[in-house]
């Protein structure tokens, strides 16, 4: 099953937050948004989960019974405990009796949170209340699994842990749309979709993402052109959209664009491109 | 310093509802008081009745407004008229003196009437109906009930259905597959108990206390104060859906509330103000509801001559609760189809994918 917006256009006033984006997400994989701040990315999950009216363009999603969507918010009730949280969600879905309990135990053991579903959901750490909003998102067994943000703000060790129940997630076949703020987990997702204001600067799989891009990155004490350069650790890296590797520019090294420097180069290439 | 000032004049300039709070308010305050805080009852209404009710109601003060003559009627039609509300105070003009039955209920009317009566000597026996001491407490515990109700249903229900807003949970119930008018009664339902639970211990306090009769239909009592009920917990649906953040609420509530507490006719008669904020407190609800708690608790007025507070309650909740209704469903899932939930919202375009629903926006 494969779940998609096609052609989305969402404005909010004069402000264009998706422009024309198309997205799929394949049941039993997981596809990564990745982009800056402002990029579109919650828009167009909010928009798949059906919490955001569409300008232009079509959604394909499952019936809401069927659908998981953690909100880049905590996705838990302060005042319940961890087990009331998903007590209620699961109760919603229509989830009672001794199949809950035997759910209620299996995600709390996945998690590792058995030990705190006692504890008030206000009193868990940044990273425990996102495992719980995720076991939440989870529990009915959704066909369709939508994160905002799952991990920002979150140690790395739960980082791990999220990776992880996202990926048993979609091992067990589920489509799982992820936005993320962390290029290594995006490079880890079966699709990756890299936004920038809006519109899609490019998507595929990491590989396929690597092979496609156009360009030269190279590494450079002194950039030749500031506006194409970016700090990289102690060096600089610039960008020379028309250069081909094979006949490298002069004034730096090039190197093999990681999916950090190919997001930040196509950000600047369509900068440079709306600028002109 | 400077900064900070100029800070906090930017901010204030964008906090639409303190700014409103502190120009408004003392408008508000000022017209209020200025019109509406009288307790003098210039023009009550009477009736007289009885053989000789032609020459009684001829000889009356104009300050009675003479709506009935039943030369026909008795003591016992008097007291209906009274007990229905429908006149202030009335006359059975069968021997000498004069009988006046007063309305104890409508306090100050009944004040400045039996100081009235007073002034005409020996030619009337006043007797006080309902509220023989003419006690405030009387009058207020039914209206204070009301009070709370619109206290718990504004305020408190405002700030509960705002906090899911404030903690993010909105969002989260906007994907699962349960009506925003479920959300919305189960968000209401213990508010509703817990409002019941106090409106029935301050009734019994008020009565313990005070001794406040209770002489009317327990059983009209409950569905007037659960229609009552339904329109303030309505209006604090509706504030939360005008409010980002438990501070709105409260303040937006509190534009609610102090309208209701100073032109509901609680405190000052609305016999008494001003043709021009009169009307406003007719359309309050708590007007409403001060009629019918009073009506029944002290008069003990059958529900059939409180028909017109029920049934304007009655709209008023239907008005209400509609309008907060689709705005809450409006704020919870802007791109939900308005479909039931459990339903497979509708293709309206060819599923590309073989998905086995789609929902689709409009071009």
């Amino acid at each position: 099953m494969t779940y998609s917006v096609r052609s989305a256009t969402v404005r909010f006033g004069a402000a264009v937050a998706l422009d024309d984006v198309t997205v799929e997400v394949p049941g039993g994989s997981v596809v990564a948004v990745v982009g800056g701040d402002g990029a579109g990315k919650s828009t167009l999950l909010r928009a798949l989960a059906g919490e955001v009216s569409l300008d232009a363009g079509a959604v394909e999603a499952p019936p809401r019974q069927r659908l998981g969507y953690l909100p880049a918010s905590s996705g838990s009730w302060a005042a319940l405990t961890v087990a009331q949280n998903i007590d209620f969600v699961a109760g919603i879905y229509g989830l009672a009796g001794d199949e809950l309990a035997a759910r209620r135990a299996e995600l709390l053991d996945r998690a590792a949170l058995t030990q705190a579903a006692g504890r008030l959901a206000a009193q868990l750490s940044g990273g425990m209340r996102r495992k719980l909003g995720f076991i939440m998102a989870i529990v009915h067994r959704p066909d369709l699994l939508i994160l905002d943000e799952p991990s920002t703000g979150v140690d790395p060790v739960s980082r791990i842990d999220l990776w992880r129940l996202a990926s048993e997630a979609a091992a067990s076949g589920a489509a799982v749309l992820m936005s993320t703020t962390y290029l290594d987990e995006a490079e880890r997702a079966a699709h990756l979709v890299v936004l920038d204001r809006g519109r899609v600067l490019v998507q595929g799989s990491y590989d396929q993402v690597r092979a496609d891009f156009a360009g030269v990155v190279t590494l450079t004490d002194q950039p030749v052109r500031a506006e194409w350069a970016w700090r990289r650790g102690r060096a600089l890296h610039e960008y020379w959209p028309d250069a081909h590797p094979s006949n490298p520019p002069a004034g730096g090294a090039a190197v093999a664009p990681d999916l950090e420097d190919i997001v930040i180069a196509l950000s600047l290439a369509r900068h440079d491109a709306v600028r002109s | 310093m400077r900064a900070m000032i100029i800070k906090e004049f930017r901010e204030l300039g964008r906090d639409r509802r303190t700014l409103a709070m502190l120009v408004l308010m003392p408008l508000l305050l000022l017209v209020i008081f200025g019109y509406a805080a009288n307790f003098y009852v210039s023009d009550v209404k009477a009736a007289v009745v009885g053989a000789q009710a032609d020459q009684v109601a001829g000889q009356l003060p104009e300050f009675f407004d003479v709506t009935t003559v039943d030369v026909e009627g008795d003591r016992a039609d008097a007291e209906q008229l009274v007990q229905d509300n429908k006149v202030d105070v009335a006359f059975v003009a069968e021997k000498q003196p004069v009988q006046a039955l007063v309305d104890g209920s409508n306090l100050f009317a009944g004040q400045t009437i039996s100081a009235h009566l007073a002034q005409l000597g020996d030619q009337v026996e006043t007797q006080v109906l309902y509220n023989p001491e003419l006690k405030t407490s009387w009058v207020m515990v039914p209206a204070i009930i009301g009070l709370i109700l619109t206290f718990i249903g504004t305020i408190i229900t405002s700030i509960g259905m705002v906090r899911e807003r404030e903690a993010g949970t909105l969002e989260q119930l906007a994907v699962m597959p349960i009506k925003p008018s479920r959300v919305i009664l189960g968000k209401i339902a213990p508010y509703f108990l817990v409002a019941s639970i106090d409106m029935i211990i301050v009734t019994v306090l008020g009565i313990v206390l005070f001794g406040v009769p209770f002489n009317g239909n327990p059983l009209a009592f409950v569905l007037g104060a659960a229609i009552f009920l339904f329109v303030t917990l309505g209006l604090g649906v509706f504030i939360s859906t005008i409010s980002q953040t438990a501070g709105q609420a409260i303040q937006t509530a509190f534009f609610f509330l102090l309208p209701q507490i100073l032109l509901s006719g609680m405190i000052f008669p609305l016999d008494a103000m001003a043709a021009g904020v009169r009307w406003i407190g007719y359309l309050l609800p708590l007007t409403y509801f001060t009629l019918i708690s009073q009506g029944i608790m002290l008069r003990g007025a059958p529900i059939a001559s409180l028909w017109l507070p029920f049934v304007v309650l009655a709209a008023m909740a239907v008005v209400v609760f509609t309008g907060a209704t689709l705005r809450f469903r409006r704020d919870l899932a802007p791109g939900r189809p308005a479909s039931p939930a459990h339903e497979q919202p509708t293709a309206t375009e060819p599923a590309a994918a073989g998905g086995n629903a789609s929902t689709a926006g409009t071009a």
